[in-house]
């Protein structure tokens, strides 16, 4: 594998920033872990049916064809064969329910949660409230990448710092803390997906959805809106900052200090 | 005397020539092929608009378009794709198929058969007008989200009207072909010893009147809402923009399966007849067909698994689609088992088919991981999904039309298409459809969401290599035509029963069949 990206990043001078990326992020919490171990075990067993599948299909091709002289043989019709090949993936799926199941559940729960940060879509900007320390702020896309989106902008954009995945305000969130996350959104359905802390969840006009996050590790994760919302639904990125827990409410009461100048 | 005039009438058609043979005729194998042709232009029509989006995605910023027309685009190209291209396609196919392979003379319906057609052209000239209003066309995505798509400018009721008139044809046609099929075959063919195809396009058929009102019931639903004031899914005014996509997908679902059912029926029919084998196990493949139809109705929320259902909702959506892996799995296990110890050649229909089952087999891999809900989290609304289906409806649905069209296409003109070109057209289509959807695994799994006209420049790489297959499998369906067109040139001429190993009463018939298909019912024991 080390070879293979290696090669890759000599062939390609933009590999250097994962360009070739092929997987799903592992992702810094529970629920991203849970995904992507979820993730690997279906493909994994849809490669070893693949392989048994479409190797018997080749070995098929590969022998039974006419210009070799093969015979057609006549069997057909057994009720005992088709039992098996129902039965056999019933099983196997049942081998992949069980663990989802068990994840969903998991995922779903969001008792014990420690802050809540409610997150409301708009055309085309976030906007973020921690309910309990009452701060609230806008977060849209950085101008740098705005003007640079532009039709026709002239502008390289593969020299903008993070094209398209930075912004204005970035979310603090606290490592190691259950956060529960709600959503809703002011105009039309949005949804709120960084893919290193786990799944996506719609933001919609009308409704509160939940979702969690326990961020095991301080760092910058980028996202954007996962649902279309507009002509700019491109363009609204989504940047969360774990920090851990002492500098999370060090930056909590500097907002809270400087709540007049971020509300205006 | 009347003799004579029986015979007169057996001859010829006693319709008008020229355009007017085509506005009036009600004969199955003109309607048949109308609807082919129609299929064929409007697969270019909705091609381009994909040659817009992979341009405009070739490299990250904009270059070609701005975000809305972007948008307008590929609502429009899964509009045309869907409604235009592939549903009249099959449709065509039941017309020229269906009589013929169950010993009959025509359609039941004759009339309603050519109406069925002649709203088709209207209604898409109707929707693709849109794209010239100042407002432009719709842009909200093929599924109609609202409230977004009732932000729409002009074109969102001229969209409704001609999304009811394609329903209203579908509903006729399917109609049509329950009709047919219940009350044409030739006596001794029961039920279950109807050709496989026919049996996959009665089951699409309920499919179809099943699903279609729901859809006209919700979009509806979208105009009454924008213009008479009410609010089913305005949520300021008591409504529920998530009772739309239950709605929607409720028929969103069947709709797919009836885009994929028939392609079952025209694999499971060359196979068998290029491996020289009886189909493996014809009435599993029937009782799974049924099944699948019957699944299709509650598995309709995996396509919302974020709207926050509530757990229980979620697990229920999750088990009933890992269900639909198992009669799937019972076809491809079925087909693998017919070319099995078989006598196979590799003509072009078969190549087409084996395509077929191995891409869709793959697509149906991906269908399967999107069924697990904790990673449908992440694979939600991204590239995979767009992957995801477009290897289930390129080389699922549209492999298996084109499969058909080579496979019948003697005995529809009574002319054999370039063997040698059919192959190379084999080969380009699915070097390039490969090389544009499978990058697409990738970035969605990476990030990238789908419906997005510019991306980060992570994302570069992939998406320049689907724009380049994208291309490619464009400018080789110029060959396909190429083809089609010196095939309807040339002058050798095919064999009744061209293919050694097809079974089926079309072969009975000369190629092409004479005018009114079966005169006499012939005995099936």
């Amino acid at each position: 594998m080390k070879i293979f990206s290696t090669i890759l990043m000599v062939i390609s001078p933009t590999a250097v920033f994962a360009a070739w990326e092929t997987n799903m992020p592992r992702g810094v919490t529970p629920t991203s872990e849970i995904a992507y171990d979820l993730h690997m075990l279906i493909f994994y067993i849809t490669v070893v049916i693949g392989i048994l599948v479409f190797g018997a299909m080749l070995y098929s091709i590969i022998y039974h064809r006419k210009s070799l002289g093969h015979k057609p043989a006549s069997f057909h019709e057994s009720t005992k064969v088709e039992i098996i090949w129902t039965v056999i993936p019933f099983i196997i799926l049942v081998g992949m329910a069980v663990p989802a199941t068990k994840a969903l559940i998991l995922m779903e729960d969001t008792r014990d949660s420690e802050i809540t940060l409610k997150v409301t879509g708009y055309q085309w900007m976030w906007q973020y409230e921690y309910l309990e320390d009452s701060v609230s702020f806008f977060s849209k896309i950085d101008n740098e990448s705005n003007v640079a989106r532009r039709l026709d902008s002239g502008v390289d954009v593969t020299e903008v710092d993070h094209y398209l995945r930075n912004v204005d305000n970035v979310v603090v969130l606290p490592t190691d803390t259950k956060v529960r996350i709600l959503l809703t959104a002011s105009d039309v359905i949005h949804a709120w997906w960084v893919p290193e802390l786990g799944g996506k969840k719609d933001a919609i006009p009308g409704y509160i959805n939940e979702m969690w996050v326990d961020i095991k590790e301080p760092g910058i994760y980028r996202g954007q809106c996962a649902e279309l919302c507009g002509k700019d639904h491109g363009f609204m990125p989504i940047v969360v900052k774990a920090v851990p827990k002492n500098e999370y409410y060090k930056w909590v009461s500097i907002q809270k200090s400087n709540k007049v100048a971020i509300t205006k | 005397m009347s003799a004579n005039i029986d015979k007169l009438h057996d001859d010829h058609s006693h319709t008008p020539s020229g355009i007017m043979r085509w506005i009036t005729t009600t004969n199955h194998k003109d309607i048949g092929t109308m609807y082919l042709w129609f299929s064929l232009i409007m697969f270019f029509v909705g091609g381009l608009m994909a040659l817009v989006i992979r341009a405009e995605l070739f490299q990250p910023g904009l270059q070609l378009v701005v975000p809305g027309f972007f948008n307008q685009m590929t609502t429009m190209h899964a509009l045309v794709m869907i409604f235009g291209a592939v549903m009249p396609a099959f449709v065509g196919l039941a017309n020229w198929q269906i009589p013929i392979m169950i010993g009959a003379p025509d359609m039941a319906l004759p009339r309603l058969n050519n109406w069925s057609f002649w709203i088709l052209p209207f209604a898409f000239t109707m929707m693709l007008s849109t794209l010239f209003f100042e407002s432009g066309g719709p842009a909200a995505g093929w599924t109609l989200y609202p409230p977004l798509s009732l932000q729409g400018g002009d074109s969102m009721p001229f969209v409704i009207l001609s999304i009811h008139l394609l329903g209203l044809s579908s509903i006729l046609g399917a109609i049509n072909v329950i009709a047919t099929i219940l009350n044409m075959r030739a006596p001794g063919m029961t039920l279950m010893k109807m050709p496989i195809f026919v049996w996959t396009w009665l089951i699409t058929a309920f499919l179809l009147i099943a699903s279609m009102p729901v859809l006209a019931g919700a979009i509806t639903m979208l105009l009454t809402d924008r213009f008479f004031g009410t609010s089913f899914f305005t949520a300021s005014g008591g409504g529920d923009p998530v009772l739309f996509q239950h709605i929607f997908w409720f028929f969103g679902h069947p709709e797919v399966y009836i885009l994929i059912l028939p392609a079952f029926g025209i694999v499971s029919t060359i196979i068998p007849a290029f491996s020289r084998k009886k189909l493996f196990g014809y009435d599993s493949m029937v009782y799974a067909t049924a099944s699948i139809a019957l699944l299709s109705f509650i598995v309709w929320a995996h396509h919302m698994f974020t709207v926050g259902m509530p757990l229980a909702g979620e697990l229920f959506f999750m088990f009933t689609t890992m269900l639909i892996a198992v009669p799937t799995g019972v076809k491809v296990f079925n087909w693998v088992a017919t070319m099995w110890r078989g006598s196979m050649t590799f003509e072009t229909p078969m190549l087409f088919a084996i395509a077929f089952i191995v891409l869709f087999t793959v697509g149906g891999f991906s269908g399967l991981m999107l069924a697990m809900v904790p990673a449908d989290f992440q694979y939600h609304d991204t590239y995979f999904v767009v992957a995801h289906f477009h290897y289930v409806l390129v080389p699922g649905a549209v492999f298996a039309i084109i499969a058909a069209v080579y496979y019948w296409l003697p005995k529809w003109t009574g002319k054999m298409y370039n063997e040698g070109l059919g192959k190379l057209h084999f080969w380009l289509t699915t070097f390039f459809v490969n090389l544009t959807f499978f990058p697409m695994h990738f970035v969605g799994l990476a990030g990238m969401p789908r419906r997005i006209p510019d991306y980060a420049v992570q994302f570069a790489d992939f998406n320049a290599i689907a724009s380049v297959g994208a291309f490619g499998f464009g400018l080789s369906q110029l060959l396909f035509v190429y083809i089609l067109y010196s095939t309807l040139k040339q002058r050798v001429t095919a064999e009744d029963k061209c293919w050694e190993g097809a079974e089926g009463l079309e072969w009975t018939l000369s190629s092409p069949p004479p005018y009114h298909s079966f005169e006499k019912a012939p005995k099936i024991d």
